[in-house]
């Protein structure tokens, strides 16, 4: 079943069509991430799913609900994390967590269990009388998630939410992601983090100056637009370029200490390092194969379109 | 009709969240708060004045300021904070939003001006000669006021400082021509013509009938006014803040 589902989203500021016949499908369970270039239309087709916008044109379904006629049982099945978007500074994180439980309706007796369980979890239980503008980054964007999915939503909408965090925090949130996933939450991810979106979503949608220009599962998305694979290898020595002139290997680079020989059959390549570096007396250090990134598959297809 | 209960929750939880947030705020407590006190003194203090006259004008402005002080600087507020975009993904609408506004905007004026009041019966012989007039200019007054303020917000941007510039370049003169200074009767020509214009002005009317039993209109007239002038206020206002909805955001 679709729980969300948008069809023909259109919404123009002044001269500017921001979102152009947007046609969007998540299944529900499903992690989707939508990415796109800087002004290609993210926040703006998250707002439009999230109710914060009204449409010129088409329809949002939030769980079969329409969102722009029935917004406010549609928002119940929802938490957003809006992009640059921040908690209460003058409460507390406790005192955030409790208005956000009021907001979703939670009787006090659930609310009060669910706003330690959640600090708890996001590691704010230490600070939660503290005023969150105290907090450092990494915190807000905590205690943010903190509020948005506290009523365990059914869709979680996150956008950019790993933006500009430490390592730590990042991991944290990525960990809430799956967390929340695994108990049932739909969740919609927009991020510019491409590494992310690769490991973290099934399916994942390209939008661009407006318009969706791609939507598969990342495996497939790299597969359509690039078969060459690549192998890195690095050595106890230098070596010149000319140790690479060998068919299979359709291009070397030089990449830090180690080389990165692009190809179509790295098998056939990674005979003939061994083989060569044999008859050298050179020893290979490290030595991995990648496959065609979703990156590259990115940057192919937003600048086809 | 299923969503009703939901849009009486959110405008609820938002006036709670707006009185726990923004009436301490500075501007509020220094245009909601002192700025009327101190106009007070300026006017009357030291001068042979009737204060029976002039009282029911005096609350009049209390409850105007008081009331209309805390709608301008909430959406700014949340705007610069960048909290306003997170509270319309809550299960809210920009109507539940200016309806909490607005009442959080009426109860900080009748709290204030109720303690005003009681405070002043020590001071000031002015008795109610009709307690239900008095309460219906209350509440009516202080909902125009509330609603007057919500509308001065709706240009807003993300400068709070803007925004209460703005307010009380429009609060300002609407004392001087709506009877707490100079009273209807003795005004002639564009200054009537603008004090007809004035809700403050019907509101400050309701007050003297409540108080001292003399008014320029009929309670009607007053409170049809004052109805009209509130629903008029939150419709033009929810207009604005849609269009102006992405500023700031």
């Amino acid at each position: 079943m679709d729980i969300i589902r948008a069809d023909h989203l259109k919404k123009t500021f002044g001269p500017v069509t921001a979102v152009n016949d947007v046609n969007l499908s998540v299944r529900e369970g499903e992690i989707f991430g939508f990415l796109g270039p800087n002004g290609a239309g993210k926040t703006t087709t998250i707002r439009l799913l999230t109710g914060v916008l009204t449409p010129d044109f088409g329809t949002v379904h939030i769980n079969g609900i329409d969102i722009h006629r029935h917004p406010l049982d549609a928002k119940m099945q929802m938490g957003v994390i809006p992009e640059n978007s921040t908690v209460y500074g003058d409460l507390s994180a406790e005192q955030n967590l409790q208005l956000s439980g009021k907001m979703y309706g939670m009787p006090k007796t659930l609310r009060d269990k669910r706003v330690d369980e959640v600090l708890s979890k996001m590691g704010l239980s230490e600070k939660k009388r503290l005023p969150v503008r105290t907090f450092s980054k990494g915190m807000k964007q905590r205690a943010s998630i903190a509020c948005a999915i506290i009523h365990r939503p059914k869709v979680l909408f996150l956008d950019e939410p790993t933006s500009g965090l430490d390592v730590q925090s990042r991991r944290l949130v990525i960990e809430t992601i799956h967390e929340m996933n695994e108990q049932g939450s739909t969740i919609f991810l927009t991020t510019h983090n491409i590494e992310e979106a690769n490991t973290l979503c099934r399916t994942v949608c390209i939008i661009n100056k407006g318009m969706i220009v791609a939507q598969d599962s990342p495996e497939r998305l790299k597969k359509m637009f690039d078969t060459t694979q690549s192998v890195e290898v690095s050595f106890d020595r230098p070596v010149s370029r000319d140790l690479f002139a060998a068919e299979g290997i359709l291009r070397a680079e030089p990449c830090g200490d180690k080389w990165r020989l692009y190809t179509d059959n790295p098998d056939q390549v990674l005979k003939y390092l061994v083989g060569r570096a044999e008859r050298e007396a050179i020893t290979i250090t490290s030595l991995t194969t990648s496959g065609p990134s979703l990156e590259e598959a990115f940057v192919r297809i937003t600048e086809c379109a | 009709m299923m969503e009703a209960p939901l849009f009486l929750r959110g405008i609820l939880v938002i006036t709670g969240k707006n009185m726990r947030l923004y009436y301490t705020k500075p501007p509020v407590l220094m245009f909601g708060l002192l700025f009327p006190l101190f106009m007070f003194f300026a006017f009357f203090v030291g001068r042979n004045l009737d204060l029976e006259t002039f009282f029911p004008g005096f609350l009049a402005m209390m409850l105007f300021f008081t009331a209309s002080s805390v709608g301008p600087l909430i959406t700014p507020w949340e705007k610069r904070e960048k909290t306003y975009e997170r509270l319309l993904s809550y299960p809210v609408t920009q109507d539940s939003i200016i309806l909490g506004d607005v009442v959080a905007g009426a109860v900080f004026g009748i709290g204030i001006s109720l303690l005003v009041w009681i405070a002043s019966r020590f001071f000031v012989p002015v008795a109610v000669t009709n307690i239900g007039l008095f309460i219906l200019a209350f509440i009516l007054g202080t909902l125009a006021c509330a609603a007057l303020g919500a509308l001065l917000a709706s240009p807003a941007s993300d400068s709070p400082p803007n925004v209460m510039i703005f307010s009380n370049l429009v609060r300002f003169p609407l004392i001087f021509i709506s009877g707490i200074f100079v009273p209807l009767e003795q005004m002639q020509g564009l200054g009537l013509a603008l004090a007809y214009c004035s809700p403050l002005t019907y509101m400050v009317d309701l007050f003297n009938a409540a108080m001292s039993g003399t008014s320029v209109f009929s309670p009607v007239t007053d409170c049809g006014v004052l109805i009209v002038a509130s629903a008029g206020f939150i419709v033009i206002s929810r207009v604005i803040q849609k269009r102006n909805m992405m500023k700031g955001m």
